[in-house]
């Protein structure tokens, strides 16, 4: 089956129902994505179709029919996106498990809602679980990123 | 200056002697010395100037070796080593260090011991006839008790400061200048004429010289890095998805493996694994201790081989259903269950009149579920065994991983990694003891094994359930009397039994936060009672206090609201420690205490001294027509230096958000032997849309430097109990709070 990932085409060899996470993990080595609970309870598993946040957990490989856009793609250490900006400056994260999750929804939030109210990043970010409760610091980096990509 | 008083011949390295003034080798005695573990593989032209500074012609490395759970340890020792060794931020790699008597930790000497953080006499200190503290297990080399920064505050300040004055040493040797006359900026010696030489270009002779030691430390007016905002140095990687946890490491020929474990940590009864056997990418299925192990070419596979197993489990060796674990709570207040009887202030029985205030709280059992689910990457040889996993015990994890593979505790090389969070799970050793067996099932093939989420909550040691019976009593708008009976099942116990060794007397944990609170109540007696036969138990962030700080500050605030007394007004008369006495008239300060509210809105106060750390929180709550919405907290802590203030700020928030979210709706109960929670469904926590603004400060007046992972957590839940009671006159006394009222 062929998966476009990150700007490259990729074929891989899976049953029609492995969760895309693992295809892309343990099928194409790229660990940004993260497990954490394999039933769209956490968000750590977040990735972009097209440009819009899935769980990457609850979807099938046979089921993706579009790009797929990982936490590698968005952006790079040396190349940041302005939410990975945002991120580094407020120190959002502590032990970061949950970040590549929590950057991918906000990065694909902001795109389609660039000027969000509170109850809207409410409720979009309340699907993303921070076990070490850094949500102060993702609230106030939401808002600097939308900043930041409106100044853009 | 002679040279024979800046100089010292080989010493040996103790922990009393790491915490006077680091030690420094030559690189000739550091090979032979077994104390530094860094003379090991130490290249041509390296130094190593004591167990956590290696320098050679390439780079500089810091041994950071207590474990990051996400806390900002890595950072936050590094930020002690370079503060005295004059490096900026990012002039240098650092690594966690493998296992080593050098890095015991020594800050936790004292924490199973029965003295009040205020006791600071001779024989308080003196006496370190631990009476089943943490200490024991985490001394050896541990992090945990929130002790990372009081371990690390002198000791690595002093060896930043002793591998300084070595490298200027070696700088005037080489171009025979005065040392006097040196100074050090930016990595590198400066000589008088203003030439900077780089640390790396004089590893090879500082490595040639003896070094210096007994440096004194710089006054902290002339802090460049500690004090000051500084970039986590792991935030980058951790903002981009570079950064890699032990579940995202890959060895050649690795082999995934999944399990399923006796969810009630009991054997296998029967088993069918036919199906599983035959599921594409499926390598092995075979029994392992208390159940069976499936190793796979992916994760996946091996989760569903796992699930597609079929196996009866034996009894659980605890009461099968909740209730019976209640009951037997109930029935542990005896005298034959008396565990401490550590605070008997005044005369309790005799100020207790009839009409006294009487109330009996609950705690349940809670998990502590980090993000990254338990894992463990092992290779087994036959004269080697390879752990790559985020664990805060190395040498514990050695011994138990040699057990497990009948190795000698030596031969396991732990590679110790960033953790996905901890919270006390990574205290434990189960998960990868169950890698190390599968591991050495198959020598020579590396082993990732993953628990899938279920299996990670149902392998969960979790927080104790515990019950309060309290009594209280008032005189003239005053408390006057105070009578706590706390009885659990001992945490300290429960982890040590596993660990195989022998445990020595009861467990200061079961009343933690209420025996030592700082409170000089006229008539104060906290008895502590240990249950027998219910489920294993662990540490939990802030472990008792996270139970008997609510237990203490929710009762004592019905009692404070007999006296029709002020909670918080009340709470500073009682309070005898003025650095507590201070995060309380901070909180005050902050939050405006005493201003009046809107209708609906409620404020709570509490505070809990934990781990030497005395924290207020003032809580605010409205009471919507849809439930409560926790709208403010202001916290107040008192570590005596705050190392970074947005790390510090960061983890206070995450404390306390840790403790009102598992306050709110967060528990585990058994069901025929199992836990009935499986999932973040059913233990999530708290979620954004919840969180409260979090206002933080750090005080500075302690005398002593600690740490703030764990203290915020105790006093939030009875902050927002107290705060519920104050917007609706209804009393929480048992969490999770969501039984009782509804959370928007
Ligand atoms: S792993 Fe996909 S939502 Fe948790
Ligand atoms: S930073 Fe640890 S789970 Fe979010």
């Amino acid at each position: 089956m062929k998966l476009r990932v990150n700007g490259k085409d990729h074929h891989v060899d899976v049953e029609d129902d492995m969760p895309l996470l693992w295809v892309l993990r343990d099928e194409l080595g790229l660990m940004g994505t993260k497990y954490g609970c394999g039933i769209a309870q956490c968000g750590a598993c977040t990735v972009h179709m097209d440009g819009i946040a899935v769980r990457s957990c609850q979807l099938a490989a046979a089921d993706v029919d579009g790009d797929i856009t990982t936490i590698e793609g968005l952006g790079t250490p040396e190349s940041l996106h302005a939410v990975q900006e945002a991120w580094v400056e407020t120190q959002v994260a502590q032990c970061g498990y949950c970040q590549s999750g929590q950057i991918m929804q906000v990065a694909s939030f902001l795109d389609m809602n660039p000027e969000p109210t509170d109850d809207q990043i409410d409720a979009a970010m309340s699907g993303n679980l921070c076990r070490c409760g850094a949500y102060p610091r993702i609230r106030a980096a939401i808002r600097s990123a939308a900043g930041k990509m409106a100044a853009a | 200056m002679g040279r024979a008083r800046t100089i010292a011949r080989r010493t040996f390295l103790t922990g009393a002697v790491a915490i006077a003034g680091g030690v420094a080798f030559g690189t000739y005695l550091v090979r032979r010395d077994p104390q530094n573990p860094l003379a090991d593989g130490l290249g041509p032209g390296a130094a190593t100037f004591n167990p956590w500074v290696k320098i050679d012609a390439q780079k500089i490395t810091l041994i950071t070796p207590h474990a990051d759970i996400g806390q900002g340890a890595v950072h936050m020792q590094a930020t002690l080593l370079a503060e005295e060794l004059d490096l900026d931020l990012g002039q240098f790699d650092t690594e966690f260090g493998e296992p080593a008597p050098a890095y015991h930790n020594t800050a936790l000497a004292g924490e199973g011991t029965p003295y009040r953080i205020t006791d600071q006499g001779v024989v308080a200190r003196g006496t370190l006839a631990t009476i089943g503290g943490l200490a024991k297990i985490i001394g050896l080399q541990g992090t945990g008790g929130s002790s990372s920064v009081a371990d690390s505050f002198d000791k690595l300040r002093a060896a930043g400061a002793t591998a300084r004055e070595t490298l200027k040493l070696a700088a005037a040797q080489k171009h025979g200048v005065e040392g006097a006359d040196l100074t050090t900026k930016s990595g590198a010696v400066i000589l008088p004429d203003g030439t900077a030489i780089p640390y790396v270009d004089l590893a090879a002779d500082a490595a040639a010289i003896d070094p210096v030691r007994d440096v004194p430390l710089r006054a902290a007016s002339d802090w460049r890095l500690i004090g000051k905002p500084t970039q986590r140095s792991d935030i980058r990687a951790k903002s981009t998805g570079t950064l890699s946890y032990a579940i995202d490491l890959q060895l050649d020929g690795m082999v995934h493996a999944a399990v399923r474990l006796s969810p009630r940590r009991s054997g296998v009864r029967s088993f069918d694994a036919e199906a599983a056997r035959t599921m594409r990418g499926v390598v092995d299925v075979f029994p392992i201790t208390n159940g069976l192990a499936v190793l796979a070419d992916n994760t996946w596979r091996a989760f569903r081989a796992a699930e597609a197993i079929d196996v009866t489990w034996q009894d659980a060796a605890y009461p099968a259903e909740q209730a019976d674990h209640w009951k037997a709570v109930e029935a542990s207040f005896t005298d034959a269950h008396l565990d401490t009887s550590l605070r008997d202030d005044g005369d309790v029985e005799s100020a207790l009149a009839a009409d006294a205030v009487r109330a009996e709280y609950r705690v349940p059992y809670v998990a502590h579920a980090p993000l990254e689910p338990m894992m463990a990457l092992v290779r087994v040889t036959d004269d080697q065994v390879e752990v790559w996993t985020a664990h805060q015990l190395p040498r514990v994890l050695q011994q138990q991983v040699a057990g497990v593979t009948g190795h000698k505790s030596g031969q396991v090389v732990l590679h110790n990694q960033y953790a996905g969070g901890s919270f006390g799970n990574r205290l434990e050793c189960e998960y990868v003891a169950v890698a190390a067996e599968i591991a050495n099932q198959v020598r020579g093939t590396p082993v990732k094994m993953t628990f899938r989420r279920e299996e990670d909550f149902a392998q969960d040691f979790p927080r104790p359930l515990g019950m309060m019976r309290g009594a209280g009593d008032v005189d003239s708008g005053q408390v006057r009397a105070l009578a706590l009976d706390i009885a659990s099942p001992s945490p300290i116990g429960s982890m040590i039994g596993r660990l195989g060794l022998p445990q020595a007397g009861p467990d200061i944990q079961i009343p933690a936060g209420a025996w030592n609170a700082p409170y000089g109540i006229e008539n104060f007696r906290v008895r502590a009672y240990a249950t027998p036969g219910v489920a294993p138990v662990s540490s939990w962030r802030s472990v008792g206090a996270s139970g008997a700080g609510f237990f203490i500050e929710g009762f004592l605030d019905e009692v404070i609201h007999a006296a029709g007394a002020d909670p918080l007004e009340e709470r500073l008369r009682l309070c005898d420690w003025d650095v507590a006495r201070g995060t309380l008239e901070a909180v005050a300060e902050m939050s405006n205490w005493g201003e009046s509210l809107p209708e609906g809105k409620g404020r709570g106060v509490a505070m809990v001294e934990s781990f030497g750390v005395p924290v207020a929180e003032v809580v605010e709550v409205t009471d919507t027509p849809d439930g409560i919405r926790i709208d403010k907290v202001w916290v107040a802590a008192d570590v005596g230096t705050v190392v970074d203030p947005v790390n510090f700020e960061n983890n206070v928030q995450g404390a306390v958000v840790w403790g009102l979210g598992h306050a709110m709706n967060s528990e585990i109960t058994y069901s025929d032997g199992m836990a009935e929670q499986s999932n973040y469904h059913a233990a999530e926590g708290m979620r954004l849309y919840q969180a409260p603004q979090i206002m933080v400060r750090g005080l500075e007046t302690h005398f002593a430097v600690r740490g703030i992972g764990e203290p915020p957590v105790p006093p939030a839940a009875p902050a927002l109990a107290n705060a519920i009671f104050a917007a609706t006159g209804m009393r929480l006394r048992e969490m999770p709070f969501n039984r009782h009222v509804r959370f928007i």
